[in-house]
């Protein structure tokens, strides 16, 4: 049984070699040979309109050795916090756990969980309080962390943080249908968060 | 494989994953201090005028300013 096995094993990974991952992005875009022929017999002296495509920047291919800094984009829906910015680890709160992030990590992408996200550059560390997202590490040492809001440490009042922990605490044991319970809960899990943010 | 794995809680409750992520960074805003926090519930208000269409017509518009504590 155990052979039969072990002979079924090598055909999936064969078959998978032959088709390029979906995270493996073309190096450069080059324009369609077909498109540019016609274009050119048609109009000769013009420029041929650019496409969406040839704007895009194409992701830096993966480098063969681990490259020396990680490459950060965080971003908020309403602001770009750190834009391509070259830096020696982060360490994220994800739905699994705290999970740190150096150069030349596996692509992972990761569920943030509400809580603290540190970027470490030499010896400084910046931290953010982040209510929620999720990080895409790829494989050539960029990683994307994508936040609906994301807030420096100090902006955040602790008086409030105690008062609405202790107001969920209250609605949670006072709540009747599953979304009030769900809602009371996602209360007590952020101002919990914030609370260990604002003490750890 | 095994069918949806553990659910998260929000979303047996029956919530979607955008609604649980707007509630969470609505209670991070409100923990916000003072300048900080008028800021980013100001930003956060949306303004928009709905209508209500009946037999191919639209009724009059109501304009809504709903804050993000709906």
């Amino acid at each position: 049984m155990l052979r039969r096995a072990l002979g079924l094993l090598p055909r999936p990974i064969a078959a998978a070699r032959a088709r390029s991952f979906s995270t493996d992005l073309p190096a450069a875009h080059t324009a369609d040979a077909t498109f540019m022929e016609a274009w050119n017999k048609v109009m000769p002296n013009m420029d041929p309109p650019k496409t969406p495509l040839s704007f895009m920047h194409p992701r830096p291919p993966t480098p063969s050795s681990i490259p020396p800094k990680l490459t950060v984009n965080f971003v908020l829906p309403y602001a770009s916090e750190l834009s391509t910015k070259e830096v020696d680890m982060v360490i994220v709160t994800a739905t699994t756990g705290q999970m740190g992030f150096l150069p030349g990590h596996v692509a992972t992408i990761a569920e943030l969980k509400p809580g603290v996200l540190s970027v470490h550059e030499g010896s400084e560390t910046t931290k953010y309080f982040v209510s929620s997202g999720f990080v895409f590490i790829h494989a050539n040492s960029f990683a994307d962390i994508i936040a609906v809001e994301a807030v420096p440490l100090d902006r955040i009042d602790a008086n409030l943080v105690q008062k609405g922990l202790a107001d969920f605490t209250q609605k949670l044991s006072s709540a009747t249908t599953e979304l009030e319970k769900a809602e009371a809960q996602i209360g007590i899990d952020v101002h919990s968060a914030l609370n260990s943010a604002l003490t750890g | 494989m095994a069918s949806n794995a553990a659910v998260p809680f929000w979303r047996a409750a029956g919530m979607t994953y955008i609604t649980y992520s707007n509630i969470c960074a609505n209670l991070v805003r409100n923990c916000l201090k003072e300048p900080y926090k008028t800021e980013a519930l100001s930003r956060e208000k949306v303004h928009f005028s709905i209508s209500k269409w009946t037999d191919g017509k639209p009724e009059k518009p109501t304009l809504r300013s709903d804050s993000p504590e709906e």
